[in-house]
């Protein structure tokens, strides 16, 4: 999944001279917590976070009239200019390694010098959901294998011939690392045939897990 | 005015998908045959279900999807078409006359809806029902059209009530949530086993309605090996509390038996008990709230010998206020055990013990508990129901 495919392509900007009380106003407005700052030929040049405008507002405590004046200072004040971004084609995943190596949550899409989109730490995550199957009716099961290769195909092609659809899977490392553990989100309301099948070929499953006397 | 109606006829088999398939109404006549050798269920307190009709179950579907349903009753829907409509599955295989098999089991709630609604019977209970995956659009997890939902829509169209659906399935009732997720004048709750495992998935305690009707969707997922105790809490705190909150005019159970322990599908580690005290509950609530308005229906419950038939046969009992103890009719168990693939239960009480302990048990509870306190924050908190949506923060 690359980033054009889940990044916001209507994004809501500020110049440079835009003061922070419109900034201010423009996040309650939007709902959002991130404005990019551009200059006049649409280059990018910083962006603000509704935290650096709590760190520049004044406290709540202190209330005095001069206090005020600081809200019509201009953004490019309290901006911040070296701003991380991605390209459109970059992968979801790259997007979901720099908010977690820079602590961010937010990255402006950049083509050349020119903003096309916005891409936030929710958008990933919600991509993430979708990996997992999770939004999609399912059951889940767990099968652990050796760590060698073949497993996952002999494995899966137990579901094709129980004609039951993968959702999703996952490759999980076993604490022991001759071992994997496959999960897999399956649609089906009724995975016990399938999970007799794999348990049948020898498999170990993790899940679903049978308590004695059940049967 | 009656005090309860059976909603009862042998075509109900007709929703047969295949000889192997675990959902299996042959569970329906099992509990009729086990009401009727008590001498509890008398010919007048049963009633035919109608079918529904198609502008009925539009309430609801899709008139695209109610056709792909008819074509394929005769066979005639391509398979490529048939699966967009989650036909001709694993889960739903598509069956002969399927369109009128299923609009039975609809037509059956509604039969059970004007008998209450219309003050013909106090309470009324339709075991072929109970469908709650069935989607606007789709089938899903055994079930093709969703009774319950086109029930809800139809009482707020005919009698202009409020409705709290109550849905202690062990699987998510997921088809009934997303229907009236938006809408204020219909409140679902749903107890479940946690869909980190068990389909659909959802069901999640953060899932609590959308627009307008945020605040009025409930989930609490159990987890895995939950035992009756905890069950049991969590059903009758949550109900009580959501039931004065809501203030309903009409209760719908949806009486899903496959949380007991020996249900293949589901891990949760119930036994009898809770299906002897969660009818009782309902019933006490009908009675303090909607001057006893009760429709109970069906749904889940895979160990259709040993379990489903105790089970639903304690819903009518409830209604006929009758709790029985010790031994099962002799007569039934002598009709049914030749053809029962194992040994049937004797008794109404479950074999002690029926498991061995389970070593989580009290994390299990504590971690249930806690999920009960966020479901039931919003209302325990007593605010006004801001519309704040954390889903959709953007950039």
């Amino acid at each position: 999944m690359i980033i054009e495919k889940i990044m916001k392509k209507e994004v809501v900007t500020l110049t440079h001279k835009d003061t922070i009380a419109t900034a201010i106003k423009t996040m309650r407005h939007h709902g959002i917590r991130h404005i990019p700052i551009i200059s006049n030929n649409n280059e990018l040049i910083g962006i603000v976070s509704d935290r650096d405008l709590r760190e520049a507002s004044p406290s709540t405590l202190v209330l005095e009239q001069k206090e005020h004046s600081l809200f019509k200072k201009p953004i490019k004040d309290i901006m911040t200019t070296d701003v991380i971004t991605v390209h459109p084609l970059d992968f979801v995943e790259d997007a979901a390694s720099i908010f977690f190596e820079h602590r961010i949550s937010c990255l402006p899409v950049m083509r050349g010098q020119k903003l096309v989109g916005i891409v936030t730490e929710a958008d990933v995550l919600y991509t993430y959901v979708q990996l997992t199957g999770a939004d999609q009716p399912s059951s889940r099961i767990e099968v652990r294998v050796p760590n060698r290769s073949g497993m996952l195909s002999e494995v899966s092609a137990l579901f094709h011939e129980k004609h039951v659809n993968i959702s999703s899977v996952f490759v999980y490392p076993d604490l022991d690392d001759h071992y994997k553990i496959l999960v897999f989100r399956v649609q089906t309301m009724n995975p016990m045939n399938v999970v007799e099948t794999i348990k049948n070929r020898g498999y170990e499953i993790l899940w679903p897990h049978q308590l004695e006397n059940r049967k | 005015m009656k005090e309860q109606v059976f909603i009862y006829s042998h075509s109900f088999q007709s929703y047969k998908f295949h000889q192997e398939h675990p959902f299996n109404q042959l569970r329906v006549e099992l509990t009729y045959d086990l009401l009727k050798s008590m001498n509890i269920l008398s010919d007048e307190e049963i009633v035919s279900p109608r079918l529904a009709t198609d502008d009925e179950l539009a309430l609801i579907h899709d008139r695209k999807y109610i056709d792909a349903v008819k074509r394929a009753s005769e066979g005639k829907l391509s398979e490529e078409e048939a699966y967009n409509f989650g036909l001709g599955t694993e889960d739903t295989p598509i069956f002969p006359n399927m369109h009128e098999a299923s609009s039975l089991l609809v037509g059956g709630t509604l039969t059970a809806v004007d008998y209450v609604m219309s003050n013909k019977a106090l309470h009324a209970l339709n075991l072929g029902g109970g469908l709650h995956h069935g989607f606007k659009g789709k089938a899903s997890g055994f079930c093709i059209y969703n009774d319950s939902a086109v029930a809800i829509k139809y009482i707020q169209k005919k009698y202009d009530a409020r409705v709290l659906y109550v849905d202690t399935d062990a699987h998510h009732g997921d088809g009934v949530q997303w229907a009236f997720y938006d809408d204020p004048t219909v409140c679902t709750l749903s107890i479940h086993e946690t869909g980190r495992y068990l389909f659909p998935g959802t069901g999640n305690v953060t899932e609590r309605g959308h627009g307008k009707g945020y605040g009025y969707s409930f989930n609490i997922p159990i987890d895995a090996f939950t035992e009756d105790e905890s069950f049991l809490n969590i059903y009758r705190k949550s109900l009580q509390e959501i039931a004065e909150f809501f203030q309903p005019d009409v209760i719908i159970t949806q009486n899903g038996a496959d949380a007991h322990f020996l249900d293949p599908l589901t891990h949760l580690c119930s036994t009898i008990k809770i299906y002897e005290e969660i009818p009782k509950i309902a019933h006490e609530i009908a009675h303090t709230y909607c001057e006893g308005r009760w429709i109970a229906v069906g749904g889940g419950g895979y160990d259709i010998w040993r379990i489903v038939p105790r089970a639903w046969a304690h819903i009518w009992l409830t209604m006929k206020q009758h709790t029985p103890k010790g031994s099962l009719p002799q007569q039934w168990l002598e009709k049914w055990q030749p053809k029962s693939p194992v040994k049937l239960i004797p008794n109404w009480e479950d074999p002690i013990p029926l498991y061995e302990p389970i070593p989580r048990k009290k994390e299990i509870e504590e971690k249930n508990d806690m999920t009960l306190q966020k479901a039931l924050h919003i209302i325990r908190e007593n605010r006004p129901f801001n519309n704040h949506n954390q889903a959709t923060e953007s950039s």
